[in-house]
């Protein structure tokens, strides 16, 4: 096989990678969207700050120490102790949980049957209150995020690999965290997906989803759900962030991960879990191979926006996403 | 009160209390649509509920099943007096009921629907499903099994695994029967089981009805427009007008009482 044709087989497999993770990111969208028609503009900052909070409690570091130092002027830095990390995970995942309640019982509970656009709004309020929050809890300088994933080209995939092609071909190079990473988050939304579909509560979740009425009427409480669906919203935030935070640290840059899911959504839907998935992966391969195909010739950098314009292409052919139905006018 | 005969005029049978309704007056902002009702219904019995355009009878069933909040009087349940509850607490009390516009699942199967009618039958939540593998499982079957028999029963075997989105009206009805029914309800309320089916239809559905009523002595209330189903189907009639009570008792007594005549079945109808 001629070595041009194995590096593009090698976008290829990056690009199914990345999008993996834009895939999770989407589903963050796609759950809380279904059950209860917000588009949570916080979804980014939800991770960011999911990420933040488990580098905080990994370094002991004290909540709003800034603050309390501010006003009683004391020193204080951190508790002194460190927490391994799966355990600094069950607690940002409380956390989240926390965070979940919080959302519904003093914002969205309160707007129930308002119009989308509402919604929309009160959802950029609590992005930025968020984001204060994240500051003023953990401070806003960068964070190295370490949780024990595997960082580093995988010289086991490269050597193993070199035999395919002839001499201008060493073998693909893969990041293990990439790896990783794509492991994480195709369980997790493997999970969720049979989550949705073999649980009580999975069923409960879409048939809020469907039809409300009908769901309080077979004994489902739509408050609970909503909790449900703004937790494991959180839940999908915290492992994008720490897939993010490992790579690139703990930074404000990282809610951007939610401009990765937009195209995502635009293509699969906002309302399909398949369609979040295989939206992702076209999106990740898409992006990559357009980038090693056309990107040199035209300057680079085409990661930026192509996502963009392969969604926009297709939102203008399919309205309705992938796996969307289509919609016909009653007249 | 309920070991005392058959209190007030009607012959009804004597059996116990399941609901009562005290005194129910329900008010949006100036239009009262439910004034000052009182009225049972008893263990096993088919009590209708019927009325011109706008008297208030979906109304009363949304009182009943929690979706509205009368501003005054008193739901009792089984001998107690139920406190305001959400719509939810009252499904997981053992009332089911179907919509006078049909609310399904559309985007779920058949089956699925049916499915989510057993969700207050599920004890066993998220990390029992994930965990405790065995249990869950057999919970799971005997949900199945449940649901099967009462796809059986209302001989919707073959549409199954469609999509809801897709059925006919008529068996939408079906469904959302099925779906009430699955919740195995100790109260049934159906807001116009019939409304929009043909002769054919509206027979399969009486015979459901009946049959439901007989096989799992479900008691049912139900509102229904057609006279002669009602008088075919039900022990028992409130009769309202504009939001008050008319009448009460049998089908023969009600379809005696002047006041019902001049009402309801004087007045051209549909
Ligand atoms: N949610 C609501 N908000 C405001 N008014 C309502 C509401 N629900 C019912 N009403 C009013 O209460 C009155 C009774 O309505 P209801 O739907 O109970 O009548 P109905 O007897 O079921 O009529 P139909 O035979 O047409 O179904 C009507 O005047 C109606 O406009
Ligand atoms: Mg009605």
């Amino acid at each position: 096989m001629s070595a041009d044709f194995l590096y593009g087989v090698e976008v290829v497999l990056n690009g199914l990678m990345a999008g993996v993770l834009y895939a999770l990111v989407a589903l963050g969208f796609v759950l809380i969207y279904k059950a209860s028609g917000i588009f949570n503009y916080a979804q980014g900052v939800m991770a960011l700050f999911a990420a933040l909070t488990l580098v905080g409690i990994m370094d002991g570091q004290v909540p709003f120490g800034h603050l309390i130092n501010a006003i009683f002027g004391t020193d204080l830095h951190g508790f002194g102790w460190t927490v391994p990390a799966f355990a600094a995970i069950l607690l940002t995942i409380l956390v989240m949980i926390l965070f979940a309640w919080c959302v519904h019982t003093f914002v969205f509970r309160h707007l129930v049957g308002q119009p989308p656009i509402i919604l929309f709004m009160a959802t950029i309020g609590l992005a930025y209150f968020l984001e204060g929050v994240g500051d003023l809890m953990w401070g806003s300088d960068i964070k190295t995020l370490d949780v024990g994933l595997p960082q580093g080209a995988s010289l086991w995939i490269e050597d193993s690999t070199a035999f395919l092609g002839g001499d201008g071909f060493y073998g693909f190079f893969i990041d293990r965290l990439d790896v990783a990473a794509t492991l994480v988050a195709a369980v997790l939304v493997a999970a969720l997906v049979l989550f949705s579909q073999y649980t009580k509560q999975g069923r409960a979740m879409r048939a809020v989803a469907d039809d409300h009425q009908a769901a309080l009427s077979v004994g489902i409480s739509l408050n609970f759900i909503w909790w449900l669906v703004w937790s494991l919203a959180g839940f999908v935030a915290l492992v994008a962030g720490i897939m993010w935070g490992a790579k690139s640290g703990v930074q404000f840059s990282l809610s951007l991960i939610a401009l990765k899911a937009l195209p995502v959504l635009m293509l699969g839907g906002f309302t399909s879990i398949p369609g979040a998935i295989v939206g992702g992966l076209i999106i990740g391969v898409g992006e990559q191979l357009f980038e090693y195909l056309v990107g040199p010739s035209i300057g680079g950098a085409t990661e930026n926006w192509f996502a963009y314009v392969l969604a926009l292409a297709f939102l203008v052919v399919r309205p309705q996403g992938l796996f969307g139905e289509r919609i016909i006018e009653r007249v | 009160m309920s070991a005392l005969p058959a209190a007030g005029p009607e012959a009804a049978p004597s059996r116990p209390v399941l609901m009562e309704l005290k005194n129910i007056t329900l008010r949006f902002g100036g239009v009262e649509a439910i004034k000052d009702i009182s009225f049972d219904i008893r263990e096993g019995e088919i009590r209708a509920i019927i009325g011109p355009n706008g008297a208030g009878k979906s109304s009363m069933l949304n009182v009943i099943s929690g979706f509205y909040h009368p501003q005054e009087g008193e739901v009792w349940f089984r001998g107690r007096r139920r406190p305001a509850m959400k719509p939810y607490q009252v499904a997981r009390l053992g009332i089911a009921r179907t919509f006078q516009n049909i609310a399904l699942f559309d985007g779920m199967s058949v089956l699925d629907n049916v499915m989510t009618g057993r969700i207050t039958h599920m004890k066993r939540g998220i990390f029992a499903q994930g965990v405790w593998k065995g249990p869950a499982e057999r919970e799971e079957v005997a949900n199945r099994e449940a649901v099967e028999r009462i796809i059986d029963f209302l001989e919707i075997q073959r549409i199954r695994k469609t999509p809801v989105g897709r059925l006919p009206y008529g068996l939408k009805k079906r469904v959302e029967l099925a779906r009430a029914l699955a919740a195995e309800p100790k109260l049934l309320l159906l807001d116009e089981p019939m409304a929009g089916m043909n002769v054919e239809e509206k027979e399969d559905m009486s015979r459901f009805i009946l049959d439901v009523n007989d096989e799992f002595g479900t008691t049912i209330a139900l509102i229904e427009h057609d006279m002669g189903v009602v008088m075919d189907l039900s022990d028992r009639v409130v009769v309202m007008d504009y939001g008050r009570k008319i009448g009460d008792g049998t089908p023969a007594e009600v379809r005696a009482n002047p006041e019902v005549i001049d009402a309801y079945l004087g007045v051209a109808h549909d």
